[in-house]
């Protein structure tokens, strides 16, 4: 047995102030995020290729649109270095123009299920009882149900109308401004968010409220009340910091899925259309003439799947680290 | 156990009547009919045309007579696309390609999965361990879309190995159920991994091990067992998952199967086609949920049946 003398705590080296200010489960779960290298670069490259997608227009000074039909498909070349399409058009420009699209769709559907799932399972814990039992009832059948089959259906009898609320966005008009111009193909974005989005709140749901059902039960919950806190703080600066982590950790998990979900409707022809485009429509396009064109295919693939392996590790990572042990399925 | 069976059978019976029930309204209540995109046809033609397929008649009782069609005599109705056949007969065509293709990627998942996991398990740690979950890293991070034509690339038009596309010979089999089963054999192999290191390191695999049983023996008699848990409760969301990834898989390889039917009537609107393919789906999805359900119980004595 190691004696505890002072020497021997991880603390010694931190000075009195720190000492008092003690550690926080965020800055212990940074020092533990900064020690997994895998994580690390997968946090690199995502802030790196985010930080590309969003900027391109300024970096690279191309258009993902802009067709030259003399120069057709040509393989990767100096001045466009992942070559170009069929129609000329700049690959670069429409890969990181794509992984924009695609990102967006990760991070707003993400979103629209961590709103869902964070107060369906929030409810459910916090009420408890009789409603919960029924709510995770409802959970545990909608699990069992084949989603992707309607979302595909969603995003094909749902097409006309949003082609309307497209078409009413191009006429909208605020003093004069058509506010939204250019922003044709916005309606069938809006679907896919909540499409997706409507989909994937059921493992926030289970999480939140198995993390709210236990925190309740915690003795440090009663202490709290024995010392008079008020309702307000022990939500606030107990509750919700202790179900943060695990919400944080799986919306980090969420997006990569709901990236991938979004690519396998653009594949089938369900996601974005044309000229905007998903990395999915990318592949889609790029599989259908690797034939000839090797590189249609292969860049906006690896592009995606490096964005799919920097969030996933990012995102297992941050569950080692925030000490998350939730089941991810 | 029974109890278990028969109450999780009764349950599903309303499940799938909200499926059929929601399908049917969300399918008829926006716009565009199955005739809408064909050539224009005289109000005449039209009209005899929705009379053929009962579409003139009142949403509710097209709604009644459907559902005791499907109740009483199992009959899915008349598909609008193609003339003169049933939407029975159409799937009793395409749904054995899509099974044989879903169970024989399911059985390649599992196999390599496994192997790869008990291997990086046993072998912890060493390079053996890296090399088997960076394989199902890069598995699970190229999706069946990349991975199928990449893989058609290499090994139909370089190397001329196999065809590009069809559902032939045996050799035809081979990349589409790479493709769909490889994306699942990472998912198995980092759960059987996790599961096996987690067993390994219990008390009861000491005792074995001090009983003087072979590594073997221990490792396949004693902690496969309890190393499988995580994986037989993976199955089903896996099912699920090769059911539908074969939407994907029958488009890239040209397969003629249940999976690329299903997108092509959604996208032509053939409302007794999309309803049965959904209704099917969903009874085979839940089907095989509910028996990966028993299996798992019957895997693990600390669950019980309730």
């Amino acid at each position: 047995m190691v004696s505890l003398s002072p020497q021997n705590l991880p603390s010694a080296d931190l000075t009195p102030a720190q000492l008092e200010q003690g550690t926080s489960l965020w800055r212990d779960a940074w020092h533990r995020l900064r020690r997994n290298k895998l994580a690390l670069f997968g946090g690199i490259v995502v802030i790196g290729f985010t930080f590309t997608c969003v900027f391109a227009p300024w970096i690279f000074h191309l258009s993902y649109q802009d067709q030259n039909l003399d120069l057709g498909a040509t393989p990767p070349s100096a001045k466009h270095w992942l070559g170009t399409d069929t129609l000329g058009r700049d690959l670069l420009a429409r890969t990181l123009y794509g992984a924009r699209i695609s990102l967006m769709v990760g991070l707003v559907a993400s979103l629209v299920a961590l709103a869902i799932g964070v107060s369906y399972g929030a409810v459910a814990g916090y009420v408890g009882g009789k409603l919960d039992s029924v709510m995770m009832r409802i959970v545990d059948i909608m699990y069992a149900l084949p989603f992707t089959i309607f979302v595909i259906l969603l995003m094909v009898f749902l097409k006309d109308p949003m082609q309307a609320v497209d078409a009413w966005l191009g006429r909208f008009s605020l003093f004069g401004f058509h506010v939204f111009e250019g922003m044709q193909g916005v309606g069938k974005i809006l679907l896919l968010f909540a499409a997706i989005g409507a989909v994937e709140w059921l493992t926030m749901a289970r999480i939140v409220r198995g993390q709210i059902l236990s925190i309740k039960k915690m003795e440090y919950i009663e202490a709290a009340r024995s010392l008079g806190l008020s309702n307000r703080r022990i939500i606030f600066r107990h509750m919700v910091p202790n179900v943060l982590g695990p919400v944080i950790v799986y919306t980090s998990l969420t997006i990569p899925a709901v990236i991938l979900l979004e690519s396998f409707l653009s594949f089938l022809g369900l996601g974005v259309d044309a000229p905007m485009s998903s990395l999915g429509t990318l592949i889609k396009d790029g599989s259908e003439k690797m034939e000839e064109f090797w590189w249609l295919l292969v860049f906006p693939g690896g592009a995606f799947s490096l964005t799919l392996f920097s969030l996933n590790f990012l995102g297992d990572g941050l569950r080692d680290a925030l000490d998350v042990r939730a089941s991810k399925d | 156990m029974l109890r278990f069976i028969a109450r999780r059978l009764l349950e599903t019976i309303p499940v799938l009547f909200v499926i059929l029930t929601a399908t049917f309204f969300m399918i008829r209540f926006v716009p565009g009919g199955p005739f809408t995109a064909e050539k224009a046809v005289t109000p005449e033609v039209m009209r005899n045309l929705e009379r053929a397929y009962d579409l003139d008649k009142p949403l509710w009782q097209q709604y009644t007579r459907y559902l005791r069609n499907v109740l009483l005599h199992g009959d899915l109705g008349p598909s609008f696309k193609y003339p003169n056949r049933t939407v029975n007969e159409i799937i009793a065509g395409k749904l054995p390609v899509s099974l044989e293709l879903g169970a024989e990627a399911l059985v390649l998942a599992l196999v390599l999965g496994l192997t790869l996991g008990v291997l990086a398990a046993v072998k912890n740690n060493t390079w053996i361990d890296y090399v088997c979950s960076s394989a199902a890293m890069t598995g699970i991070c190229l999706p069946t879309f990349v991975l199928g034509p990449l893989l058609v690339l290499l090994f139909a038009i370089h190397l001329g190995w196999v065809n590009a596309s069809g559902w032939d010979g045996p050799a035809d089999r081979i990349l589409p159920c790479l493709t769909l089963g490889c994306v699942y054999a990472a998912y198995i192999a980092r759960l059987t991994r996790g599961g096996m290191l987690e067993v390994l390191s219990q008390d009861y695999i000491r005792t074995a091990r001090a009983k003087g049983a072979s590594e073997v023996r221990v490792i396949f008699k004693h902690a496969l067992r309890g190393g499988l848990l995580p994986v037989v409760s993976f199955l089903g969301p896996a099912i699920a998952g090769i059911l539908t990834g074969s939407f994907v898989i029958e488009t890239i390889f040209q397969i003629p199967g249940l999976g690329r039917e299903f997108v092509n009537s959604a996208f032509n609107r053939d409302y007794t086609l999309v309803l049965g393919t959904v209704i099917l789906y969903a009874t085979l999805i839940i089907g095989l949920n509910l028996l990966v359900d028993v299996v798992q119980v019957w895997l693990n004595p600390k669950l019980k049946f309730e």
